[in-house]
């Protein structure tokens, strides 16, 4: 149980680093509340396993500082550190039963036979696979197998943490949500902090309490599912996080408004102000959930053509165009679609503008 | 009209049964001919039955050989295999050094056997060899050529310089098939250098050291070239092996009839270590890899 704190935080796999592209994880200042679930989403290359290995100790930062529960473990090497990790692959010791492979760990750290014996037992029961103990661990199946690499974390007292890197990718699809739920179990039952790479939103969403979205070597933003949907601080986040992703249109500010085509589009309290005072690129994002299609003008609506309507099941995603720009929209599976022509309305709460990529507050 | 498909697949095995036939069928009935006949000329052969292989099992040059033959080869796999193992561990795993490791290391493979000999006779010479001269001008007394350790120090020397390599780069291969990952689940579980030997790198090594182990014993158990270049079997009988003994007795013209008989034994001893090996082979496959 620890609070692990990454301070100043930065790595590059170069000897000499000079320009910030050379940086596989740029600056990052992070705390990680001990007890949560936190997955780490981001797409390829982003700097999800960087961050991972420098919590666990397989990599010393370039800069920067690790502190669990306020001790720097900086300089410490991962077997010195109370921190677990679970790779894409299964590991396991081929030549060793399933009971040698657990108790692996703690024979490494000079624990006393009982002991192991007691704790490896513990595990198998946790893991449902008591009655594997005395196979040999090579003839088992792929997931079997990464409940094994889990249980080699799991089986040592001490963990502050285990360290997931995409763990589920060489998983069977029918048996990855029984190995996830059994992960959800075995984290409410200990309040043990785990962090867990994907790329697959879904698997974030629905696994997370928290949720930190990387690109390019940057933490964007971390939040509740809820929040990265409502509220995301970066255009990255807008788009990445949902399906479809957020609209996001280059606009202007005039007066209290967003001009996107010639076209007004009323913002929120402030926004307006705030935007100007930015400066930069200005980008208007609203998620396709928040748009209303409206068959008829009212005040402050959008004319737009509509070009495509597409059925999904429980909804449909319309697309418009405004001008040159395409904007999709989610409407109910019951709404009536207008053939040609139709309004946009934005509701000024949901409609965020974003300058050089950040979210204006 | 089925069946004149089916003979027609006669002329496509054909090839296949001629090239089999001349190259390994025919010969070694010749040589059974042989071992079960004195022939003293042309067109002058008496039917002797088992006499060749009785007088053959019964010469005590011949388990002289036999022993210095295994002996040879079980030095060899003692040093070879371990030696090769460590080189593989000891070379980079990524990076500009690979390449240069791997030609460095395939040097010795390209060069024809005859001419490893002669390179070594040549090395190890006590009057011009840069190896000969240089342990004799420390005061160190070395002459392959009359002191039977020295020869077999310079034997070993040649084939461990010359197949260890073979061995490395098998090893080699094996390691660069472990995935990155069990290195860094290794370091998390806090395992020690021997521990990642015992355990990952050994285990995953073991497909290709059986058939290094293989490869060097038969190679090794049948060496002619090298050591024939080398010292003659020389001094004395002290580096005679069983290939370079059976040359010895078939160059004698009279001789033909013995030589025969211990090609067979020499042939069926080799046969039948290679099938326990392939035996092992078979069992490593199915315990193991998965
Ligand atoms: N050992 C290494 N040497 C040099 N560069 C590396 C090394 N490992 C990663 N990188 C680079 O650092 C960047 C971040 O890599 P990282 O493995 O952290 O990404 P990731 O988010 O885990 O990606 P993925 O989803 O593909 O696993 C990438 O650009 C990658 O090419
Ligand atoms: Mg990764």
């Amino acid at each position: 149980m620890a609070l692990i704190q990454l301070k100043g935080v930065a790595h590059a796999y170069m000897a000499k680093p000079g320009a910030p592209e050379d940086y596989a994880l740029k600056r990052l200042d992070m705390v990680w509340q001990d007890g949560r679930a936190y997955a780490l989403l981001g797409p390829s290359g982003c700097g999800k396993t960087t961050t991972l290995n420098i919590i666990s100790g397989l990599i010393r930062p370039s800069e920067g500082r690790v502190l669990i529960d306020d001790r720097d473990v900086t300089a410490l090497a991962p077997r010195d550190r109370n921190i677990a990790q679970v790779f894409q692959v299964p590991v396991i010791y081929d030549t060793m039963t399933v009971f040698d492979n657990l108790a692996f760990p703690l024979r490494n750290r000079n624990v006393d036979r009982k002991e192991i014996r007691i704790r490896v037992h513990e595990v198998a029961e946790l893991l449902e696979m008591t009655a594997d103990l005395k196979r040999r661990a090579s003839g088992l199946t792929a997931d079997a197998k990464q409940k094994i690499s889990l249980g080699r974390g799991l089986v040592r007292k001490d963990v502050a943490a285990i360290l997931f890197d995409e763990p589920l990718t060489v998983i069977d699809p029918h048996l990855k949500w029984l190995l996830r739920r059994k992960l959800k179990q075995i984290h409410e039952q200990f309040r043990t902090t785990l962090i867990y790479v994907t790329h697959d939103q879904n698997e974030a969403l629905t696994f997370a309490e928290q949720v930190v979205i990387m690109n390019e070597g940057e933490v964007l933003q971390t939040g509740s599912p809820q929040e990265l949907f409502e509220n995301p601080k970066h255009t990255f986040v807008g788009y990445f996080i949902g399906s479809p992703g957020m609209n996001l249109i280059p606009c202007q500010i005039n007066g209290d408004a967003a001009i996107v085509e010639g076209a007004p589009i009323a913002l929120g309290e402030g926004v307006a102000e705030r935007g100007r005072a930015a400066g930069g690129e200005l980008v208007l994002g609203i998620r396709p959930e928040f748009l209303r299609l409206r068959p008829t003008a009212e005040q402050g609506n959008v004319p737009v053509s509509v070009r495509l309507a597409e059925n999904l099941g429980n909804f449909k995603i319309v697309t418009v165009s405004l001008g040159r720009l395409a904007l999709k929209v989610k409407v109910p599976e019951d709404q009536e679609v207008p053939g040609e022509w139709a309004y946009l309305n934005f509701p000024p709460e949901w409609t965020k503008v974003y300058a050089d990529g950040r979210l204006v507050e | 009209m089925n069946k004149w498909q089916d003979n027609r697949a006669w002329f496509l095995v054909m090839p296949v049964f001629l090239i089999v036939a001349f190259s390994a069928i025919i010969p070694l009935m010749m040589v059974v001919d042989a071992s079960v006949h004195d022939i003293s000329g042309p067109g002058n052969r008496v039917f002797v039955g088992a006499e060749w292989f009785k007088e053959v099992l019964g010469d005590r040059r011949l388990h002289d050989a036999l022993r210095r033959q295994l002996t040879f080869s079980g030095l060899v796999l003692l040093i070879e295999i371990p030696l090769g193992v460590a080189i593989a561990l000891a070379m980079p795993r990524r990076g500009w050094g690979v390449s240069v490791t791997l030609l460095v290391l395939a040097l010795p493979l390209l060069i024809p056997w005859n001419v490893i000999g002669t390179i070594w006779n040549l090395f190890t010479r006590p009057d011009i060899g840069l190896l000969g001269v240089l342990l004799n001008g420390l005061g160190i007394q070395f002459d392959p050529t009359a002191a039977p350790l020295d020869a077999w120090i310079t034997v070993m020397l040649m084939d461990v310089w010359h197949w260890t390599p073979l061995v490395a780069l098998l090893a080699y291969a094996g390691l660069r098939a472990i995935p990155d990952a069990y290195y860094l689940a290794a370091r998390i579980d806090g395992a020690s250098a021997w521990a990642v030997f015992r355990y990952i790198q050994l285990p995953k090594m073991r497909g290709v050291l059986m058939i290094a182990v293989l490869l060097r014993f038969m190679d090794s158990f049948v060496i002619y070239a090298e050591p024939f270049v080398l010292t003659g079997g020389g001094p004395g009988d002290s580096t005679t092996f069983l290939s370079t003994y059976l040359v010895k007795l078939a160059g004698g013209q009279s001789d033909l009839g013995p030589a025969a008989a211990l090609a067979l034994i020499y042939f069926l001893i080799a046969l039948a270590v290679c099938f326990a090996f392939y035996r092992a082979l078979q069992n490593v496959g199915s315990g193991d890899q998965r």
